[in-house]
């Protein structure tokens, strides 16, 4: 080695890389009170601030919230709106959409409200349909984290149990659990999750799979972060947007079980919902097409603008593309 | 100077392969030790195996880890994890994945601090742009909110130094921080290691295959291969006048050495053979590729044996002829 330097005196040719370090290091403007004025004063931003300008820059997602917001303040004034019980007679009955101001919707068979039924059953729908998701997330997270983050004996034991309940088909669960537990929006909801969380469980098991293999993971560990810090800090943001997708389309999900769970006279007797609406009316299908029709517009619309707003959250929450759709 | 870290007898291995083998080192308070090998030499392991970060399939054992006066083999897994980063920190080879690429750079520093300092969100957040102007980030504040992917690899490292270094440890454990940055860049990142060094009186283990690194950033360097300590040295010992084949060997190859000497000039010398070769088999595992067999090498590794000052060699072949020409012996 020609160099020979025992590393405290600089040799000569890397004296000129020592001085350019030094010099962009003056020249980086690190304490100008101009820039500093100018840059952003509280730190950190929220990370909501990026997302949540992405997602209002996103037509698709911002109708699909739209909708739902308007779907959710329906649901919320429904006791202001109509203060009578949406199952109760008020009317003639069969009177087609447009026939009597006074049921703008029309009425059922039994000279029952469609409006009124409609946006009472906002409230079920979207309470089945949200309620059922949380709990869903909840159980699937708890089991595919731990799965995924730590493998070995856990992992088998967990997806042993995802396994038992994925081969028995979900439907039919569904409607087992709600038969022994007597139909109520409560068993509904929690039967709804306890059928949809293997899916959950599976896709957060293969994310924490792929990612607990991320060098970001193994720098996390370095600097003696915990288990449960690198589960729910390092790796669950990172899988996030695939499990919003999946939520957002498991509420979509959630509400057409409820609705078929309704339609098959499994509903809760005592509400009123869109499933049930659409369950009451199928016997006038030919007759009174608009008694299916338009609960059913309400739950295809619904999902819809569940699946565009999961879309746009997708996009939002991923720093990447997010960055990538500004260019 | 007092040692830090005193490690005896460390092995690794899997279950079918035993990467490192009996390897023993120190390092003292505020030194530089580099440990150079070529791919497969066991040098990473080493450094994951002094953070107990290991792959799961690989056993390691030793006879002793001691650090800062503490027996690192007896504490238990939640013990340790409260070393890491606060005592015993590490960056690593590739910054662009280090970094979680979800979360801004300044709260990744941060939560570091929050942890091992027990700051308040609020303090944790302006020491953690302190940080970053110590690692030269050039305006910190702003930066702070950047995400990993809105920065230049360079900037990465240093990202990954200031959460490294945050919470002042006594040891920093660099695995070929500087191999995948370009030549410039690397440069200023062994610098800034280097000051830093100083500045928090941190001792530095480098990992590294560059032996121009090596060169001007090293107090003491080892040379390891297949997993064994061939040589230990100053490092203008090491690359002046190396003393075992393998480095001998290593010097040679390096076009750097002969002044004026462009590849094109001739042809390069290699080493022949590959690090694989003794896999599996007694004795010396460069004896396969080496010229200077003897009998023994074959069936018994060679003792390190203490040639001059603070300096290690484990072949006996080249010691003896050593003495016997006064002169190192070329390939």
């Amino acid at each position: 080695m020609s160099r020979s330097a025992s590393g405290a005196p600089a040799p000569a040719d890397t004296v000129r890389i020592r001085f350019q370090a030094a010099a962009s290091r003056k020249v980086a403007p690190a304490h100008d009170p101009v820039d500093q004025a100018r840059a952003r004063p509280a730190w950190p931003i929220p990370r909501g601030g990026r997302a949540r300008r992405t997602l209002t820059r996103n037509p698709a997602a911002l109708t699909g919230l739209a909708f739902l917001c308007a779907i959710l303040a329906t649901a919320c004034l429904a006791p202001v709106l109509y203060p009578d019980d949406p199952l109760g007679m008020v009317g003639r009955p069969l009177i087609w959409p447009g026939q009597d101001a006074e049921f703008p919707l029309g009425t059922d068979s039994l000279g029952r409200d469609v409006a009124a039924g409609l946006v009472h059953g906002a409230r079920v729908s979207l309470l089945v349909g949200i309620a059922a998701t949380v709990v869903g997330l909840a159980l699937g997270l708890a089991v595919g984290a731990p799965a995924g983050y730590f493998g070995g004996w856990i992992d088998r034991v967990l997806v042993r149990l995802i396994e038992i309940f994925q081969a028995v088909p979900a439907f039919i669960l569904l409607v087992v659990v709600v038969a022994i537990a007597q139909p109520s929006v409560t068993t509904i909801t929690i039967a709804i999750g306890l059928v949809t969380w293997p899916t959950i469980a599976r896709l957060v098991r293969a994310e924490f799979r792929a990612i607990r293999e991320k060098e970001f993971v193994m720098a996390a560990r370095s600097v003696g972060y915990g288990h449960l810090r690198i589960i729910l800090r390092e790796i669950l943001p990172n899988a996030l947007p695939p499990i919003i997708v999946t939520a957002s389309v498991m509420v979509a999900s959630a509400i057409l079980m409820e609705s078929a769970l309704a339609f098959m006279g499994l509903g809760d007797p005592n509400v009123v919902s869109w499933g049930s609406m659409i369950g009451a009316g199928r016997e006038h299908l030919r007759t009174a097409w608009y008694l299916t029709a338009l609960p059913g517009v309400v739950i295809v619309f619904t999902v819809l603008a569940l699946n565009l707003l999961g879309d746009g959250l997708n996009d939002a929450l991923n720093p990447r593309i997010a960055a990538e759709r500004r260019i | 100077m007092t040692v830090l870290l005193d490690v005896r007898d460390l092995s690794i291995s899997f279950p079918n392969a035993r990467p490192v083998q009996e390897l023993s080192f120190t390092i003292e308070e505020g030194e530089t030790l580099a440990i150079v090998g070529e791919s497969g030499s066991g040098k990473s392991l080493t450094a994951l195996a002094l953070l107990r970060l290991l792959p799961r399939t690989a056993q390691m054992s030793a006879g002793r880890v001691r650090f800062a006066g503490r027996d690192l083999l007896a504490l238990s897994e939640r013990e340790f994890r409260k070393l890491r980063g606060r005592d015993l920190a590490m960056i690593f080879q590739e910054p662009m994945t280090a970094l979680n690429p979800v979360l801004p750079i300044g709260a990744q520093v941060a939560e570091v601090l929050r942890l091992h300092l027990g700051l308040s969100r609020k303090a944790a957040a302006r020491r953690a742009v302190e940080v970053l102007d110590l690692v030269r980030i050039p305006d910190p504040a702003r930066r702070a909110t950047a995400y990993p992917h809105q920065l230049s690899g360079g900037q990465r490292q240093r990202v990954m130094i200031a959460i490294a270094v945050a919470a002042h440890p006594s040891l920093l454990v660099a695995d070929e921080p500087t191999t995948a940055l370009d030549v410039t860049i690397q440069a200023q990142i062994l610098d800034l290691l280097a000051q830093l060094r100083r500045d928090l009186s941190m001792a530095l283990l480098l990992i590294t295959h560059d032996l121009g690194v090596v060169a001007e950033w090293a107090d003491r360097v080892i040379a390891l291969y297949a997993g064994r300590k061939v040589e230990e040295a100053r490092p203008e010992q090491l690359l002046g006048t190396p003393r075992h084949p393998y480095t001998q060997g290593l010097m040679a190859a390096s076009p750097r050495q002969r002044v004026g000497y462009h590849y094109t000039d001739g042809p390069l010398i290699e080493i022949p053979g590959h690090i694989g070769s003794a896999a599996g088999e007694a004795g010396c595992p460069f004896a396969p590729r080496c010229g200077f067999t003897e009998p023994s090498c074959r069936t018994s590794m060679p003792p390190l044996l203490a040639r001059e000052e603070g300096r290690l060699v484990a072949c006996p072949v080249t010691a003896a002829r050593e003495i016997s020409h006064g002169h190192a012996v070329g390939l």
